[in-house]
C-alpha cells in the first residue's frame, strides 16, 4: 500500500508535528507493508523538499498560488496527489493546518477519516486506529471503510521521527495556477504572543488554573517560574475565558493536547477535559489548595497548597541555584 | 440572510462515561445529554448575525437540524427557545458518522440553500473535528474553520481563524461553511417565556430516504476502553522538596 504522508513547514524547514506523524506513519507502513510517499506544499520550498527527502520520496507543489495554502487549494493538491500515486492511506499531522486542510481533503476523498491518532495495529487482518473519545474518558480502537483511509496524527503522541530509511527523490508536481480553487482569499495572520516556547513543543510545560487572579500573576508566577526553567507556559480553559490567557496557551479537549517531559498544573483543578490535553505527559506535578481536587489522581508528584506562596518559593530556588 | 445550523446532542460533558458490556458502545441509559457546546456558541452567533443584521439584509432567518431519534426534538426547542426560528429533525435510529453525517447535510443544505452553515468545530463525544470540512468540500463551498470573529463586507464574510500560529483572518465569498471555536461568544441561556413559547414553534420530520441518503459507514469502533490513571500520586511537603525530587528522582529538571 502506498502511504502518502502531508508535511508542514514554516521559514525554518519541516514543523516538527510533521516528523512526529512520520513517526507513525513509519509504523503504519511497518504493519501494512506499505511504502511512504511525502507531499509538500508551498511557495520557494525547495529547502523544505530537500529536507522531507532525507525521510523518503517527495512530492513537491510549488508555485505562488500556495504561498498562504487556504483549504481550498490545500485540499484540491492533496487530493490529486493522493489519487496520481494511488494512495491507500493519507496521513497528516493533527495541527489547525491538517484538520483544516486534510479534513477537507478527506472530504473530497470518500470521507473514511480518523482524527487525533496515537496507535495504530493490525488486529484481524485488519488497520486499527487508536484514538480518543469523551475527552479522553474512553480510548476506542476503530477501523476505517474506505479507500483511501485517511488518517490525521496526535503529534504529541509520537517522538519525532529522524532522518533514514529509504531516502528518496524530490518530484516537482505539476500543478497549474489557474486550476486552483479561488474561494477562500487568505488576508492577514497575527504572530504568536510571548517569547517562550511553544506550548506543543516544550520540554517543560508550567501550566496555571483558576488560582491564578489576574494577566499581571500569570506573567509574574507561570511565565516567572517557565523562564526559570526554561519552559512553555499553558493554561486551564478558565484562564482564557476569563481573559487572563490567549486562546493559544489552551490544554486540554477543545485546545492543545500536550505530552512534554515534565507538566507542571499550578492551581488548576483537573476537570476531565483539561486531562485529556495533558494526561499523556511523561512526569505531571501538581500543586493546588484542595487536596482532594481530581488533578492529583493524575500526577506523580502532589503538593497542598497557595500558588501565590509555592510558586515564589520555587522561582527563589531555582534562581539560587542558577 | 438564511443561516443553517447543523447540531449534535451529546452526553452531558460533566457526566461520567461508562463503556456498555458489548465494548463498543458507551452506556447511554440514564445518561443526561446536552447540545453540543459548540454548536451552541453557533446557534448564537446566527441569531446575533439575524438580528443585529450584521450581512446587510432586513430578512434574515436562523433554521437549526438535527440528526437523531425523536428524543432529539428537546434540544431542537431549546435551540428555538435560544431564538432560532424553526427545526429540522432528520430521524436516524443511530447517530451516523462524519462522513454521513455530511451527505445528510449536503442534501439538506440543497433543499434549504442556505448563504451560510454555521456549525461547531467539533463535536465534544467523538471529537473528530471533520464534518465541517467535509460538507465544504460535498458542496464545493469556501470554508472558514475555527472561527473566533464573524463579519461581513460587501458581499463577502471576513472570519478571523484561531490556529497553532495565532489569529489568521480569510475572507470568502457566499455561500460557504464556518465552524465555531470557543471564542466566538459565550451563548445565551433561554428564558421560561421564550422555552414556553418555543413549544408551539414547528419541527419538522424528515428522514434520510426522503433526502435520498443510504448511509454508508465509514467508521467501526472494535473497542473501547475507560480511561484510567496509571500514576500513584506522591505528595510532597514544600517547592524545595518537589523540584528536589524532579530533580533527582525523575531527572527532568
Amino acid at each position: 500500500m502506498r502511504i502518502l504522508v502531508v508535511l508542514e513547514h514554516d521559514e525554518r524547514g519541516l514543523r516538527l508535528a510533521s516528523r512526529c506523524a512520520l513517526t507513525l506513519a513509519r509504523e503504519a507502513a511497518a504493519c501494512s507493508d506499505g511504502e511512504l510517499e511525502l507531499l509538500v506544499m508551498g511557495y520557494e520550498i525547495g529547502f523544505v523538499a530537500q529536507e522531507a527527502a532525507a525521510y523518503a520520496p517527495v512530492y513537491c507543489a510549488d508555485l505562488p498560488g500556495l504561498q498562504h495554502c487556504t483549504a481550498d487549494r490545500a485540499a484540491k493538491v492533496i487530493a490529486d496527489a493522493a489519487r496520481d500515486c494511488g494512495a491507500g492511506l493519507v496521513m497528516g499531522a493533527s495541527t489547525s493546518w491538517g484538520k483544516d486542510c486534510v479534513g477537507r481533503a478527506g472530504g473530497l476523498l470518500g470521507g473514511a477519516m480518523a482524527t487525533d491518532v496515537t496507535a495504530c495495529a493490525m488486529r484481524d487482518g485488519i488497520l486499527a486506529w487508536r484514538r480518543a473519545m469523551f475527552a479522553g474518558g474512553v480510548g476506542a480502537w476503530i477501523a476505517l471503510e474506505g479507500d483511501p483511509l485517511i488518517v490525521t496524527v496526535l503529534p504529541s503522541a509520537f517522538d519525532p521521527a529522524e532522518p533514514g530509511g529509504e531516502a528518496g527523490e524530490v518530484t516537482q508536481m505539476e500543478v497549474e495556477e489557474a486550476t486552483l480553487p479561488n474561494q477562500i482569499r487568505f488576508e492577514s495572520a497575527g504572530t504568536k504572543s510571548g517569547g517562550r516556547p511553544d506550548v506543543t513543543e516544550a520540554a517543560i510545560v508550567v501550566s496555571g488554573g483558576r488560582a491564578i487572579r489576574n494577566s499581571d500573576d500569570y506573567e509574574r508566577l507561570i511565565g516567572g517560574l517557565a523562564d526559570q526553567m526554561g519552559a512553555g507556559t499553558g493554561s486551564s480553559r478558565a484562564l482564557v475565558d476569563a481573559g487572563i490567557t490567549p486562546n493559544e496557551l489552551q490544554v486540554g479537549q477543545t485546545g492543545k493536547i500536550v505530552a512534554p517531559d515534565l507538566y507542571l498544573a499550578i492551581g488548576i483543578s483537573g476537570a476531565v477535559q483539561h486531562l485529556a490535553g495533558m494526561k499523556n505527559s511523561k512526569v505531571v506535578a501538581a500543586i493546588n489548595s484542595d487536596p482532594e481536587a481530581p488533578i492529583f489522581e493524575f500526577a506523580d508528584y502532589g503538593l497542598v497548597g497557595d500558588a501565590y506562596e509555592i510558586i515564589p518559593e520555587l522561582i527563589a530556588t531555582l534562581s539560587d541555584d542558577g | 440572510m438564511k443561516i443553517l445550523v447543523p447540531s449534535k446532542r451529546v452526553p452531558d460533558p460533566d457526566q461520567r462515561i461508562r463503556i456498555a458490556a458489548s465494548g463498543h458502545a458507551i452506556e447511554k441509559d440514564d445518561l443526561p445529554f446536552v447540545l453540543n457546546p459548540f454548536d451552541a456558541i453557533s446557534i448564537e452567533e446566527a441569531l446575533r448575525i439575524r438580528d443585529e443584521n450584521r450581512a446587510g439584509e432586513d430578512e434574515g432567518e436562523v433554521v437549526v437540524v438535527g440528526i437523531g431519534g425523536a428524543a432529539y426534538e428537546k434540544e431542537l426547542r431549546t435551540a428555538m427557545a435560544m431564538g432560532a426560528d424553526r427545526a429540522l429533525l432528520v430521524e436516524c435510529e443511530t447517530a451516523p458518522d462524519p462522513w454521513n453525517v455530511a451527505r445528510i447535510l449536503q442534501a439538506v443544505v440543497e433543499r434549504e440553500q442556505p448563504a451560510l452553515v454555521l456549525m461547531g468545530k467539533q463535536a465534544v463525544d467523538d471529537d473528530s473535528n471533520q464534518v465541517g470540512q467535509f460538507l465544504a468540500a460535498l458542496l464545493d463551498w469556501p470554508q472558514a474553520t475555527f472561527a473566533s470573529k464573524i463579519e461581513f463586507d460587501a458581499g463577502r464574510v471576513r472570519v478571523t481563524r484561531e490556529t497553532d500560529m495565532g489569529i489568521e483572518t480569510v475572507s470568502m465569498e457566499l455561500p460557504a461553511v464556518i465552524t465555531a471555536d470557543l471564542r466566538l461568544n459565550e451563548p445565551r441561556y433561554a428564558s421560561l417565556p421564550a422555552i414556553m413559547k418555543a413549544k408551539r414553534k414547528p419541527v419538522d420530520r424528515i428522514d434520510c430516504a426522503d433526502l435520498g441518503i443510504a448511509i454508508e459507514p465509514r467508521v467501526r469502533i472494535l473497542e473501547m476502553e475507560p480511561l484510567v490513571s496509571k500514576r500513584t500520586c506522591v505528595q510532597v511537603s514544600s517547592g524545595t522538596e518537589l523540584l528536589a525530587r524532579l530533580r533527582d528522582e525523575v531527572g527532568v529538571l
